[in-house]
């Protein structure tokens, strides 16, 4: 396995990246750099464009302007998303259903060759003991809770000692204890291999909990960066709204009669 | 529609292309494969063809027995078997029976992000999923109507034993069947088939690939595989049929 020292994170740069899906504008000109080893997380509402800002960054959407790069290199230049170890952590695990959680995690290593299958073997049940799973190598996915599923999927990305992980929603329908071992999972991965990770999230507590720099997007631009002290101080009303989404709940006493309904 | 078309070369040719290098690479899930669809439908394609032959020997059976023509069932069962009946039936069971779970297996992926995440590791979805399908459909389907033939050939020798209507031996109906059916009718049915094949597997892994949306995506890829499978195995059959009529001159 190799180490942190040898094992780099990568710099992001996206430059002006634009998505429209059916004339529907979902990316507008978005920025931003994310430095070699940091924890960097996007937070916005759901449908600002935070997950297709994802599946760019790992190339699985074309851009229709702009551009993306890393350590300077385009990633639309033939050859370039091969020469860097990037994994994605999808926010339902996207686990092979057909496949055992061993097969799953050691998918990339068997398909590609690059270990015997007793190494994989060995490789496999150590990256799943550091996400806290011994011994679930032959379930199915299936058989699996919501919160073993993403640590699986984490355990899949750390199979290839990634320099750059992206995180789409790596909590959401999680309770919040296990929210809380996903977040310490991300730190103690970029502790562990050194790895540049981009969590995308409306989870305020992870993102506060994990992050170096945040990012603020709202309807696909990015509004707002600085780190978590600078967001929590930011006096926008959108992004108090956004981290304290609290005080928009009241009680059906607390709230002013409907004139428009007639009681019953 | 010619988009579709489009579609569908693109991902044989893809294949076709994947072919040399990673064959052997995927050669355990080429077995699993033959094994998923052999067990799915081998049981299937021995019951319809059975009745295929019988009910074939039944049809024609009296018409040719009242013209004083019995002793030619055996030939004509033989050859409409295994040219045309058994090709174009066991291709469109297939269609049905493993096409659509091709369909729905590879549309389910797509849904729940899992060809996403094949992308993200660099594992390409035609090598991994599109490849060892295809392979496997194409020696499993006319393994499958060879064995329809056969089974075709005693359902309707059957029939015409035991029908009184009838009545012709089981070996006067081979002995006929002999003397008509020669072996490049049985290899024309297995040509036409192996066509059939390519078409099932390439028309259910491109719908999988393209499904859109959550389960009713599925269901509407599921839908279209088996059909258009279906649609493009009939007139395609009519024009191989040409060809080989053509061909044998």
């Amino acid at each position: 396995m190799s180490s942190a020292a040898s094992n780099t994170g990568v710099r992001v740069e996206v430059q002006g990246l634009r998505k429209a899906y059916a004339g529907q504008p979902v990316l507008k000109g978005v920025g931003f750099a994310v430095e070699p080893g940091e924890i960097f997380v996007i937070m916005g509402p759901s449908g600002s464009g935070k997950s297709v800002l994802l599946r760019h960054i790992i190339g699985l959407e074309p851009a229709d302007e702009g551009q993306i790069l890393i350590d300077g290199r385009s990633i639309a230049a033939a050859g370039v998303m091969e020469s860097y170890r990037m994994a994605m952590v999808f926010q339902s695990g996207a686990l092979l259903n057909s496949l055992t959680v061993g097969e799953n995690v050691g998918l990339h290593l068997a398909e590609h060759r690059l270990k015997t299958r007793e190494e994989i073997r060995r490789i496999v049940r150590e990256k799943l003991e550091i996400v806290g799973l011994k011994g679930i190598e032959e379930k199915f996915p299936a058989e699996l809770s919501g919160g073993m599923r993403k640590r699986v999927a984490i355990a899949r990305a750390l199979v290839i000692d990634p320099q750059l992980v992206l995180y789409d929603e790596p909590t959401s329908e999680l309770d919040p204890i296990s929210s809380v071992t996903i977040g310490e999972e991300i730190q103690h991965l970029r502790s562990r291999v050194g790895a540049t990770s981009i969590v995308v999230s409306h989870d305020r507590d992870l993102a506060f909990g994990i992050a170096d720099r945040m990012a603020i997007i709202r309807d696909g631009e990015i509004i707002f960066i600085g780190t978590p002290d600078e967001v929590r101080r930011n006096a926008d009303p959108f992004i108090q709204r956004l981290l304290n989404p609290e005080r928009l709940i009241r009680r059906p006493a607390d709230r002013p009669p409907n004139p428009t309904v007639a009681p019953p | 529609m010619l988009r579709h078309i489009g579609e569908l070369i693109l991902l044989f040719v893809a294949t076709l292309k994947a072919l040399p290098g990673n064959l052997w690479n995927q050669r355990t899930k080429v077995v699993e494969q033959l094994f998923e669809i052999g067990n799915a439908s081998l049981l299937m394609v021995c019951i319809l063809s059975l009745f295929i032959g019988g009910v074939v020997a039944l049809n024609t059976g009296p018409v040719l027995v009242e013209r004083g023509l019995g002793s030619a069932i055996g030939g004509l069962v033989g050859l409409s078997v295994c040219k045309e009946l058994a090709p174009v039936m066991m291709a469109i069971l297939i269609a049905g029976r493993i096409g659509s779970a091709m369909a729905a297996e590879i549309g389910s992926m797509q849904t729940f992000q899992e060809i996403d995440a094949l992308r993200t590791m660099n594992i390409n979805p035609v090598n991994f999923l599109v490849l060892p399908r295809l392979v496997a459909i194409t020696l499993a389907l006319p393994a499958l109507v060879l064995l329809s033939i056969i089974i075709g050939w005693l359902g309707g020798a059957l029939v015409a034993a035991n029908n009184y209507q009838i009545s012709i031996s089981f070996a006067a109906f081979f002995s006929n069947l002999r003397s008509v059916v020669g072996l490049e009718d049985v290899v024309d049915g297995l040509i036409k088939t192996v066509a059939f094949a390519v078409v099932i597997g390439t028309v259910s892994c491109q719908q999988g690939l393209a499904t859109r949306g959550g389960p009713r995506g599925i269901g509407r890829s599921v839908t279209k595989a088996v059909v258009n499978s279906i649609v493009l195995i009939l007139i395609l059959d009519y024009f191989l049929t040409r060809l080989l009529m053509n061909f044998g001159k």
